[in-house]
């Protein structure tokens, strides 16, 4: 059983973990611990984002996304590959390859997210068109930037988008069309997301404005490298043609802006890396940016390939990007009317409210959250204000809030346990203890 | 219970565009950690937000303390700067007078403080001008 509330696609590997810090360092959230010289996660903070994996060399940052024995579940098995998966191999690749060495690896079928790409663009214009709510929307189609706004910025759950991602439609098209030349009831068939972020597996396992993800399972562009190089250069190798069905906008939702060209370019914002999505939610957070109306949020910078289960650097990735782009073609897929008529019917909309998750508060109460708010900073204004990470919290002001929630001990810094026993040993020998700088009067919360 | 009360204190610098809006911030993200309703503190981020540019723009100093009890948040707001001659103009929609630079960066609407009263439950502006302008703005917590 799945605890959805707290479910993760990130497991910390305590026996390979070193404790180094790296991973706490990094990490956009302040959701990771040090204890007992191990890495831990703070659960109802974490966003997915996947950072920690990036950092850690360790390999004690675990995704937890499917392997290729989870196929055996279905009877028939469609893979979906992000388009990131397409800027992997070398220019030499196309996507048509790959999805026939995805075929010949293990899985029934292969289907590009090129329809769907189209289909969501049109879905979101026409939803924009009749959007009289508040603004600006906040597009919804990475988990971890729907995570952040529900665990960081609750007021802001009512802007995300309510528009499903491609990844989902075109499961759920593939599903459809599977079905239908197989056969097989659509829950049969297992759709499965060749996903460059472990991230995915949140909106799998626990999808935030769906009772159920259309996608079933997930795995790493990473894991499946190994397997899918060799399969491509049989491919290759076998002078077989195969069809090329994948577009230059479906790729482009792999790296590059994807604005609704309906909309003034003066009246979005394309925001990459979560550190400035992190500042753009915070403005929204304070009544700012109204005029905009919509707002693109990517939590890796150079978008999903520079996803956590990558494998080629990503700005290697987004030059073969840009030249798969040139050679696959620029035609819309999509049916103006077909999508005006499905769009009327609620074809593309998720159908459950973002709801907000923030994180336990400080107190039970109100009268127990200021009695903690007040010995937070008193514990903060004994703190050097160094943010060392020694105690094993990100800052100063982390480490605080641990120690009066009772996750922590004072002693656990370093400059606390010096005093400690300059202190002891002054009135031991009857001394003065030193005098000391009292460095901290406030804490600063980290923007 | 009712007596129980925390109080934290942030200096605002005038002019000091690159730190502006981390006191309002700071306030937003510690009534969160509270556990105060979500609704309210968004209500609280906005009003703090703009005092707090109010200041950056017009003041050479200020303070911005924060007060939370069970009841109610108070923010008191305190600058050393030009003051407001006229009160009532200054609440009125779309009186501004902020200069052409403050608009080029998206302030100077005429918003600030009927923004501020829209938000709030309570206002009290006094002002002495050369001196500077003292707010307290509260939103009920219950």
């Amino acid at each position: 059983m799945v605890d959805a509330q707290h479910y993760h696609s990130i497991r910390f590997d305590a026996s390979a973990c070193h404790g180094c810090m790296a991973c706490m360092r990094v990490c956009p959230t302040q959701a990771i611990r040090i204890r007992h010289e191990r890495a831990v996660m703070l659960d109802d903070r974490c966003i997915d984002c996947g950072e920690c994996i990036k950092v850690c060399t360790k390999h004690a940052v675990v995704p937890l996304t499917e392997s290729m024995a989870h196929l055996a579940k279905f009877d028939c098995t469609v893979a979906i590959p992000s388009p990131a998966l397409y800027t992997q191999f070398d220019g030499q690749v196309t996507p048509g390859l790959i999805l026939q060495a995805l075929r010949n690896s293990g899985f029934d079928d292969a289907a590009t997210l090129s329809w769907s790409c189209g289909a969501v663009t049109h879905a979101i214009e026409l939803f924009l068109a009749s959007y009289r709510g508040p603004g600006p929307l906040i597009s919804s189609f990475c988990p971890s930037v729907v995570r952040l706004v529900q665990v960081k910025y609750p007021a802001l759950v009512d802007q995300l988008l309510p528009i499903l991602s491609p990844r989902e439609v075109a499961a759920r098209e593939a599903k459809l069309k599977k079905s239908a030349e197989t056969g097989l009831p659509p829950d049969r068939i297992g759709a499965v997301y060749v996903t460059p972020c472990p991230a995915k597996m949140v909106s799998i396992v626990d999808h935030p404005g769906m009772p159920a993800s259309y996608i079933d399972s997930a795995i790493g562009i990473s894991d499946l490298f190994p397997l899918l190089a060799p399969a491509i250069r049989d491919v290759q190798g076998s002078g077989e043609k195969v069809p090329e069905n994948e577009t230059a906008a479906g790729l482009a939702w792999a790296f590059s802006i994807n604005l609704p060209s309906s909309l003034p370019a003066e009246d979005t914002l394309s925001v990459w890396g979560l550190p400035n999505v992190l500042r753009i939610l915070d403005d929204m957070d304070k009544g700012r940016l109204q005029r905009y109306v919509f707002v693109e949020c990517h939590a890796c910078f150079e978008g999903c390939v520079s996803g956590a289960l990558t494998v080629e650097n990503p700005y290697v990735a987004r030059a073969r990007a840009l030249r798969l782009q040139q050679s696959l073609p620029k035609r819309d897929l999509v049916d103006a009317g077909e999508m005006r008529a499905r769009h009327a019917h609620g074809d593309f909309r998720t159908t459950v409210p973002f709801t907000a998750r923030p994180p336990r508060p400080l107190g039970r109460d109100i009268v127990a959250a200021i009695t903690k708010m007040q010995e937070r900073d008193r514990m903060a204004a004994a703190l050097p204000g160094i943010d060392c990470g020694a105690c094993g919290a990100p800052t100063c002001a982390s480490f605080a809030e641990d120690v009066v929630i009772g996750d922590a001990n004072d002693a656990q810094c370093v400059f606390v346990r010096q005093h400690q026993l300059e202190d002891t040993i002054a009135r031991l020998s009857g001394g003065a203890p030193p005098a000391r700088r009292v460095a901290v009067t406030a804490v600063e919360e980290p923007r | 219970m009712t007596d129980a009360e925390f109080v934290r204190a942030y200096e605002v610098a005038g002019s000091d565009f690159t730190n502006a809006g981390r006191a309002s911030t700071s306030i937003k993200e510690t009534l969160k950690d509270m556990g105060i309703a979500s609704a309210l503190v968004r209500r609280v981020a906005i009003a703090a937000y703009e005092a707090e540019m109010n200041m950056v723009m017009y003041a050479r100093r200020g303070t911005m303390t924060l007060h939370v009890t069970p009841v109610v948040v108070t923010i008191d707001v305190r600058d050393e700067g030009p003051g407001i001659p006229d009160i009532s103009l200054a609440m009125q929609e779309g009186f501004t007078t902020a200069t052409p630079e403050m608009r080029e960066m998206g302030f100077g609407a005429g918003m600030g403080l009927p923004n501020i009263r829209r938000n709030t439950d309570r206002l009290v502006i006094t002002s002495e001008v050369d001196r500077g302008t003292h707010l307290v703005m509260q939103v009920h917590v219950s």
